[in-house]
């Protein structure tokens, strides 16, 4: 019986955070709309796609209560992202003033003749 | 006198982690996922950043049929998490329903994405034209893949795996979480792919 209590109760709570998602799928498709310009833009959607990101995790995925040790994985998990993005942003930088960028081949190609 | 021998952990969990061997299974899978889909993440910034010029996804890409893709996503998000609640209530019938839903929400997805990849082609979009379209067919394809895998997982769980709950249903139930938790992992990916190809302003 208390099964079955907890069980309506949550299910209360999945379709409340199922329709704060379709909301906030709405806010998001209506803010790009707005010309809010390319920075402030970003910020807008990265800010609504985490907020729904969050709630995927914490309330589908039982992130809010869930044990110690997947909290200590994810942390790891998420310093190892960091480091990789932040190594490519590093080499971004790195290649900042350089005359051909990092990514485009020099327009021509020296060659050696050996005669 | 039996032979078999016992897996430990399937449903009690480990005095160490205090997770049952699928759950931390599924949880380090997902953490390498992280680091795949981030990859490509980065790569999408270092492309853009790059590049001279970059499109508004608009401007090329179908934003009402991408927004149906997420609502059917989000959909199939709460009938996997109900599945689970289901059979956490004893109803395997109710399980059923909500399993089939997802399945239904799932290959709805695919048939959207096919109609949006079928006219990108027919328009002569590949991902040989542009640095966007390549990144863009890159992440969504292999979102796509994700998917596929997903239906597959679920569509086992929905029939001839239901078989288990008979025998060892707290442990059927645990099978049904972790791949719940790998569903949910698939729609969160897309609520990141979705502004960020399809609605990010562009330069």
């Amino acid at each position: 019986m208390s099964d079955h209590t907890s069980g309506t109760s949550h299910i209360k709570t999945y379709l409340a955070i199922g329709a704060a998602l379709l909301g906030g799928t709405i806010v998001t498709v209506l803010a790009a709309k707005v010309h809010l310009g390319i920075i402030l833009g970003i910020i807008v959607a990265i800010i609504i796609a985490s907020i729904k990101g969050w709630l995927v995790a914490g309330y589908f995925m039982h992130l809010l209560h869930e044990r110690k040790g997947i909290y200590w994985l994810l942390a790891l998990t998420g310093v190892f992202l960091v480091v990789m993005v932040g190594l490519l942003l590093w080499t971004y930088g790195d290649q900042q003033g350089t005359p051909h960028g990092i990514f485009q081949a020099p327009a021509h190609k020296e060659t050696t003749h050996v005669p | 006198m039996s032979a078999a021998i016992e897996i430990p952990y399937n449903t009690t969990e480990r005095p160490d982690t205090g997770l049952y061997n699928a759950k931390l299974g599924v949880w380090l899978f997902l953490a390498s996922e992280v680091m795949l889909f981030g990859a490509l993440f980065s790569t999408y910034v270092l492309l853009r950043v790059n590049a001279e010029v970059w499109p508004t996804g608009a401007q090329i890409l179908n934003i009402p049929l991408a927004t149906l893709n997420t609502v059917i996503l989000i959909l199939s998000s709460v009938t996997v998490v109900m599945s689970w609640t289901s059979l956490k209530m004893n109803n395997l019938a109710r399980y059923k329903l909500f399993m089939g839903l997802t399945l239904l929400c799932a290959l709805g997805f695919l048939v959207v994405k096919t109609f949006e990849y079928r006219a990108k082609f027919e328009h002569g979009l590949l991902p040989s034209t542009s640095t966007f379209l390549a990144i863009y067919f890159t992440m969504t394809g292999l979102h796509g893949l994700h998917v596929i895998g997903g239906i597959l997982v679920n569509f086992y769980l929905w029939l001839p795996g239901t078989k288990m709950w008979r025998t060892d249903p707290e442990r059927f139930t645990n099978r049904v979480e972790v791949a719940g938790l790998y569903w949910h992992f698939v729609d969160l990916v897309w609520i990141f792919l979705f502004p960020t190809l399809y609605l990010l302003p562009g330069k």
